[in-house]
């Protein structure tokens, strides 16, 4: 994680590559801080799905005219180029998805239902988004498992100590976010997971806060399962992948049925394909994936510690700053392992007005509780307003949002 | 006037300061929970109601100044309502912040301060949220509700 002599990167030739940067919203150029929830396409991404429409477009896997077999290579090549993004030695392991939502939900379903007995317990920090809690809570509801929650420190990092108290020969699963995505911490996931498979616990990463912002090779984790999304990554919305273990993912049933994932079907049952058809029922999102793997190479040309280094400097200034602002108070812990992540609240001042105020001036930041409603509880607030940076932010871009932010403090709570 | 002018008028920011009729009535009173679970917001109402008129309102929770000056300007309207009146309020409040025809004979009062929330399409919620509290209160809702799709 720490980068001794960073490897930079130029916001300013990636924002002239990213079209949408050059807008207005209200009238004021648009300085985009929402990254966390979706980053922006750079043309390269747009390009590529566009030249698949008007050159290559077909259904894969299937017909035996040309379309279809350029169509099936474009997809496969995506397929390959993310798992190797991604490290995962071998392609044929990683699952295409609607996001990385569906990829929690299918491990659930195919894992959780065949694996999990009543008794089990399932391991699960309490700052988890809520697409790495509701799918397990499900699940566990069917199968009487249940729910184990890792406490955070006063820090704001995980408690490892608490987690290895919790660790027993009941732990059949470690659900948890590489990098969480409202403190903006990076947790120790190879620890997390030699501490848990030595119990002989399964460690499943909610990767999509990660992946878009740090150097992620799943056989250095060693984890077991790793989710992403698309369009966190700067590619298309509408496609996920999961990667799996080869040989667990050989050993689990199917999610969804339907075409593609079968080996023969009779009227009375069917055998299955192989990995990783048998997971991918019906057409896939073919143009997305083309887009995604336009998407991983931008983010590889860039580097991806380079893109580590640039969100923990800027993080790094956004706590500088706003720690110098009287009435506002911000969240998680400082360090090497904090990216550019940063919740904070206005005191006495509804995260709601201040992500409005901000508005009013072309700053897109979000606000509410980003399906994490456990960790607001245990931060101790309702909701939050939270600014998260990219390749493409910059230092301006900081000084504005922390300007509008000391702006809408008087606006709404004016200081005697 | 800056956008933020238009959007949080003073009676609005002056509302949400400094609420009239916040707070939790005591048995006998019929309490509603209003929740925006996007937002984190958290409204609770209480009523009492005798002989079909509003003789005392108010309200309790966590939200933007939207939703807090919206819950408070509608507690001024409602004490002394017939239940009829209260429901005539309601559907007007929400067909003004829809930006649909609000009926003449209803005098919607400092309410208006809060029109300007129909350009802000991710508050309307916010404002609303209080009225459709009212609403499920008056139908004698059994669970909390919500004005999130």
């Amino acid at each position: 994680m720490t980068v001794p002599t960073p490897p930079s990167l130029d916001p300013e030739a990636l924002r002239a590559e990213t079209p949408i940067l050059g807008r207005e919203v209200h009238g004021r150029p648009l300085v985009y801080l929402d990254h966390a929830a979706s980053a922006q396409r750079p043309r390269a991404v747009i390009d590529a799905m566009a030249r698949h429409y008007e050159r290559h477009h077909a259904n894969v896997h299937r017909g035996a005219h040309q379309l279809s077999a350029e169509a099936t290579d474009a997809y496969e090549a995506a397929r390959a180029a993310i798992a190797a993004f991604l490290g995962a030695p071998e392609a044929r392991s990683l699952v295409f998805v609607r996001n990385a939502t569906e990829a929690i939900n299918l491990l659930a379903r195919a894992w959780g239902d065949t694996h999990l007995r009543p008794g089990d317990e399932i391991l699960i920090p309490v700052s988890e988004h809520h697409a790495n809690l509701v799918p397990w809570q499900m699940a566990a509801e069917r199968t009487g498992a249940r729910i184990v929650p890792i406490p955070l420190r006063a820090d704001h990092r995980l408690d490892l100590d608490a987690f290895a108290e919790r660790l027993s020969g009941r732990t059949k699963l470690v659900a948890i976010g590489h990098m969480s995505n409202v403190l903006g911490v990076v947790h120790p996931v190879a620890e997390i997971a030699e501490r848990a498979h030595a119990v002989g616990a399964q460690v499943f990463v909610d990767g999509a806060q990660a992946a878009p912002h740090l150097p992620v090779d799943v056989a250095d984790l060693g984890v077991d399962a790793y989710a992403v999304s698309g369009h966190k990554m700067m590619g298309p919305t509408g496609i996920g992948a999961l990667w799996v273990r080869a040989d667990l993912l050989a050993s689990l049933p199917p999610f969804l049925g339907g075409g593609e994932m079968i080996a023969k079907v009779d009227m009375e049952r069917s055998t299955y394909a192989d990995i990783p058809n048998r997971f991918e029922a019906g057409t896939p999102a073919v143009a997305e994936a083309v887009g995604w793997h336009a998407a991983t190479d931008v983010l590889r040309e860039i580097g991806m510690d380079a893109v580590w280094a640039h969100d923990h400097a800027l993080g790094e200034a956004m706590i500088a700053r706003f720690d110098a602002i009287d009435g506002v108070t911000t969240f998680g812990p400082r360090g090497a392992d904090r990216g550019g992540i940063l919740p904070f609240v206005v005191d006495g001042v509804h995260p709601h007005d201040v992500a409005t105020a901000l508005d009013a001036e072309g700053i897109a930041v979000r606000s509410g509780h980003h399906c994490a409603q456990p960790l607001m509880a245990a931060l101790g607030v309702p909701s939050t307003v939270r600014a998260s940076t990219h390749v493409t932010t910059t230092d301006a871009e900081i000084e504005a949002l922390a300007d509008a932010v000391v702006r809408a403090r008087d606006f709404f709570a004016p200081r005697p | 006037m800056s956008l933020m002018e238009q959007i949080y008028k003073t009676v609005i920011l002056e509302r949400s300061r400094t609420p009239r009729h916040r707070g939790v009535l005591d048995d006998p009173a019929i309490r509603q929970e209003g929740v925006n679970p996007s937002c984190g917001d958290e409204l609770t109402l209480s009523l009492r109601i005798e002989d079909g008129v509003v003789q005392d309102a108010k309200f309790e929770g966590h939200g933007c100044a939207i939703s807090a000056a919206s819950a408070d300007l509608m507690l001024d309207a409602l004490h002394g309502a017939t239940v009829e009146e209260a429901r005539s309020f309601s559907a007007a409040f929400k067909a003004m912040i829809r930006g649909e025809p609000v009926p003449t004979h209803l005098d919607l009062g400092e309410l208006t301060a809060l029109e300007g929330i129909r350009h802000l399409h991710a508050r309307v919620k916010c404002a609303t949220l209080p009225w459709t509290t009212l609403e499920a209160a008056l139908d004698g809702a059994t669970g909390p509700v919500s004005d999130e799709a």
